[in-house]
């Protein structure tokens, strides 16, 4: 049984986000096979979230937001004017409301509210982020919605650029795949309106197309760029400039409908007037013009191309097991990749299969977000969306926000020295959570057999609740896995 | 296609800033106490854009309206007969007036692909060939500089701005970690405790804590003070133009701190995203002018908060590499080759434009679409370290920048070296 226990705690945190008051002993008898059920578990990877707008929604409600406080600024700002060019003191106070009705005094209850209901683009994100949250802190074990924060992360976007569409840009195009063909999730993803505005392919025009010639335009290359780089065949793989610049003529025309549009704005569209005609060839192969099947053709070709499945082997590896993933778990997820045609599910438990996944020591750092997630499941805390988004933030893993389109690093060297970090949010947490929370046993709960003795005197001895809360979330194997 | 996306594509908690406590022996023997600071530009900096060869015959019609002049509605800033810099840098501009800031220009790295991780790895790491190291080159100089005295009792380490560490300060040289304070900090005595957790079993994990100890004794006033916006809320999108100003200065004007600190660390680095200028470049009042706007406000507060340190200063800015020499389809620029690299400080013997011109005709541009490489950055970045810290060109040569030995170091960009 302890050997059991040992490996359900190591599958807990390897693979899902920690366990909750009572998993480990729950998955005892077959960690593996829980693992494996989360698999077959009907709805996995999908979330309730019919109350949220979809991308192209929430893309023109962003829309009709930012036009509205435009006018309202205008609004403001000729007011302002009026009130100086006949030499008022206060212009402000006397501005009329930019809605048209008499300024009421705040009411009362209004004032005393302590958390005004934020404006639109947060809400978008945070009620995004609720979601997610809630699912990832829900789950039994968590290992489909680990899946899920992988390939979000290996197919990222940015809010900082396209942030209406970026959390249901996940529901869309990243958790209906997570268990499917990666070129069914590749094919979502680039045809996906948060992709082709996050790499700038909205506007690229082929310069022989009818919009090139009549407006004189030509090309961005960076989705193209991207796709190969980073979502299929890697980098350093042997494709050149040119098959760079004739991927992006074959992407020419991929774009969305503008988000003034009242009903589809927001929405992906093959405009053929932008498309460049001809045939095209990428990494050796000749693609005739068939208009955006032309570029569904590239990417069912990429999706199969010995470098992608190298590719992805490798990252899938290095994420779950080791910073530096052992060569023989990497040819095993790679034959899989390649034997399965891309099957997301099989590549999952080929990983769980694998005698590697089991018997590394547990070396990777949990990244921020996992962290976080992994200490509000062990403490059955309450959590607001808020605070939590902050924190990820302030660990440098802000929520669909990261430095590049590589999206956020995945090895111990760029996270170590936010620890001292980490150290701060954990004493900010502990000091609302842990009064009712028991840290000895939460040592029992989170770490079972994997608690050190000396993990186990350090909580033990701690001089209040609070603190041996942070010893424990601090402590190196609640940090590894 | 009526839309309008505003680009806000940066991270701000990814500025890091590391710093090494002790001043370089050589140097102290000859009575100089050398400060040296490296800005990582990421996102490839459109050197075209930054400082515009308006003197070239050819520049006006590759350019075209997004081609800086010397007239119009925002004249560039003039440098020489042949180079003006972008009207968003006036500070700069200053400094380059006063012999205090140098620009190297149609320079890049060895790497001559278009990758950004590989090009960032390539000029963070000092390594020709990416991926295939996982120290930085600024880390390895200090493994390699004979140490003189300690500036200070709690020195010996390196030090960085924000949670997420870039390469370029990877490495065995320990480091102190300076993040804006946004929350309360755990007491010590918790600290005390996970280091007796730490000591034996993750050593790593134990110097990350000991360098956040040994900060706060060397920091300046203000440097540790909790900043008034919580993280109750939390950053959701990129920031607005003012707070990337505050961004900019707060990162970079904190490291100058540090630096001017008597007992204070000597050497930093710290690194800002946000160039990769795809789409609706803004050269002249737009997106890139805000930034580069950004980072001359940022070259005051290092002048300012170096007080009279601000003389024996070297800051370096560089970028991955440049983007292309023609506008793209969508009013920005693709990856591309040669850019520039910035340099401003009191050390310097400035006021020049350092250049090997390769033109801008069409053969003259790489592989017909950037601006060439005709200066090597590791040359520049090897001639101010040998000069400003007194590095010697084996060590430049075999550990810092490795295979580099036919690069010679550039001479004379230090006043005094």
């Amino acid at each position: 049984m302890t050997a059991g226990k040992l490996e359900a705690a190591l599958a807990l945190h390897r693979f899902g986000f920690g366990p909750v008051a009572g998993s480990i002993a729950a998955i005892a008898d077959d960690p593996r096979g829980a693992l494996l059920a989360d698999l077959e578990r009907p709805g996995a990877g999908r979330v309730a979230a019919a109350h949220l707008p979809n991308s192209a929604q929430a893309a023109r409600a962003l829309f009709e937001f930012r036009a509205e406080r435009g006018a309202k600024e205008k609004l403001a700002q000729r007011a302002k004017k009026a009130a100086e060019a006949e030499g008022m003191g206060s212009a402000a106070a006397n501005a009329p409301n930019p809605d048209g009705e008499a300024q009421a005094p705040v009411p009362q209850a209004a004032q005393t509210q302590q958390n005004p209901p934020p404006e639109l683009p947060v809400q978008l994100v945070q009620n995004e982020g609720k979601v997610r949250i809630e699912a990832a802190v829900a789950a039994e074990i968590g290992f489909v919605e680990r899946l899920v924060w992988f390939w979000s992360n290996h197919f990222c976007v940015s809010t900082d650029k396209i942030l209406s569409m970026a959390g249901a840009y996940e529901r869309e195009a990243i958790r209906p795949h997570v268990l499917g063909r990666f070129v069914d999730m590749l094919t979502a993803v680039e045809t996906h309106p948060a992709m082709l505005f996050y790499l700038d392919n909205g506007l690229s025009i082929g310069p022989n197309s009818i919009a090139g010639i009549n407006r004189d335009k030509s090309l961005n290359e960076n989705l193209a760029r991207e796709i190969l780089e980073l979502h299929t065949l890697g980098v350093r793989t042997g494709y050149s400039q040119d098959d760079v610049t004739r991927f992006a003529n074959v992407l020419t025309g991929w774009t969305w409908i503008a988000f003034n549009e009242p009903s589809h704005g927001g929405e992906f569209a093959f405009v053929k007037r932008m498309h460049e005609p001809g045939e095209q060839t990428v990494v050796g192969k000749a693609y005739p013009d068939t208009g955006m099947n032309q570029g569904r053709a590239v990417l069912a070709d990429l999706a199969q191309q010995p470098a992608t499945a190298a590719h992805i082997a490798y990252k899938f590896a290095r994420h779950f097991v080791a910073d530096q993933p052992p060569p023989p778990l990497v040819d095993k997820l790679t034959k899989s990749f390649t034997d399965s045609d891309g099957n997301l599910k099989e590549l999952a438990k080929t990983l769980i299969a694998a005698e590697e996944s089991w018997t590394l020591e547990r070396t990777k750092l949990k990244r921020p977000a996992e962290w976080i997630v992994s200490a509000l499941r062990l403490s059955g805390a309450q959590w607001a969306i808020g605070r939590v988004l902050g924190s990820h933030g302030l660990l440098g893993e802000p929520l669909w926000r990261p430095p590049g389109p590589n999206g956020f690093a995945d090895d111990e060297s760029a996270w170590i020295d936010g620890l001292s970090q980490r150290v701060d949010i954990a004493d900010d947490f502990a000091s609302r959570a842990a009064e009712r929370l028991d840290p000895v046993a939460l040592v029992e709960a989170g770490l079972g057999p994997l608690a050190s003795a000396d993990t186990r005197n350090t909580v033990a001895r701690a001089q209040t609740r609070g603190q041996a809360l942070v010893l424990l979330l601090m402590a190196p194997e609640f940090l590894r896995r | 296609m009526t839309h309008a996306p505003s680009r806000r594509e940066l991270l701000l908690a990814s500025g890091t800033l590391f710093a090494w406590s002790y001043v370089p022996r050589l140097a102290r023997a000859e009575g100089r106490d050398p400060r040296f600071l490296t800005i990582v530009l990421r996102g490839a900096l459109d050197g075209l854009a930054t400082v515009a060869p308006v003197g070239d015959p050819d520049w006006v019609s590759l350019r075209g309206d997004n081609a800086l002049t010397l007239e119009g509605k925002t004249p560039a800033l003039k440098l020489d007969d042949f180079f003006a810099l972008n009207p968003a840098m006036p500070n700069l501009a200053r400094m380059f007036k006063a012999n205090e800031a140098i620009i190297v220009h149609a320079a890049a790295t060895s790497y001559r692909e278009r990758s950004h991780f590989d090009g960032q790895d390539v000029l963070q790491s000092g390594v020709e060939k990416p991926g295939t190291t996982r120290t930085g080159w600024l880390n390895r100089l200090l493994v390699g500089l004979a140490p003189g005295d300690r500036v200070s009792p709690n020195g010996g380490r390196v030090f960085a701005v924000g949670p997420v560490t870039p390469l370029v300060v990877r490495g065995p040289a320990p480091m102190l970690a300076w993040s804006p304070r946004r929350i309360p900090p755990a007491s010590d005595d918790t600290i005390a405790r996970l280091l007796d957790l730490y000591r034996h079993t993750e050593v790593n994990f134990a110097r990350v804590l000991e360098g956040r100890m040994k900060l706060a004794a060397i920091a300046p006033a203000g440097a540790m003070e909790q900043k008034p916006t919580g993280p109750v809320s939390g950053p959701v999108s990129g920031p607005t133009i003012p707070q990337l100003r505050a961004y900019f200065a707060e990162a970079v004007g904190t490291a100058a701190k540090f630096l001017a600190q008597p007992d204070g660390p000597r050497v930093g680095a710290l690194a800002l995203d946000g160039w990769d200028t795809h789409y609706n470049e803004g050269i002249a009042t737009g997106w890139l002018a805000q930034l580069l706007g950004a980072l001359d406000a940022a070259l005051v507060a290092v002048q300012e908060n170096m007080g009279p340190a601000w003389r024996e200063t070297v800051v370096a800015l560089v970028t991955e590499f440049g983007r292309t020499a023609r506008i793209n389809g969508t009013e920005g620029t693709d990856h591309g080759t040669g850019t520039v690299m910035l340099l401003a400080g009191g050390a310097l013997n400035g006021g020049r434009v350092i250049a090997d011109w390769p033109g801008l005709k069409p053969a003259d541009l790489f592989e017909n679409r950037d601006l060439k490489s005709t200066i090597d950055v590791r040359g520049v970045l090897k001639g101010l370290l040998k000069d400003h810290l007194r590095a010697d060109d084996r060590l430049l040569a075999a550990d810092v920048f490795p295979g580099s030995a036919d690069v010679k170091p550039m001479a004379g960009l230090v006043a005094s070296g």
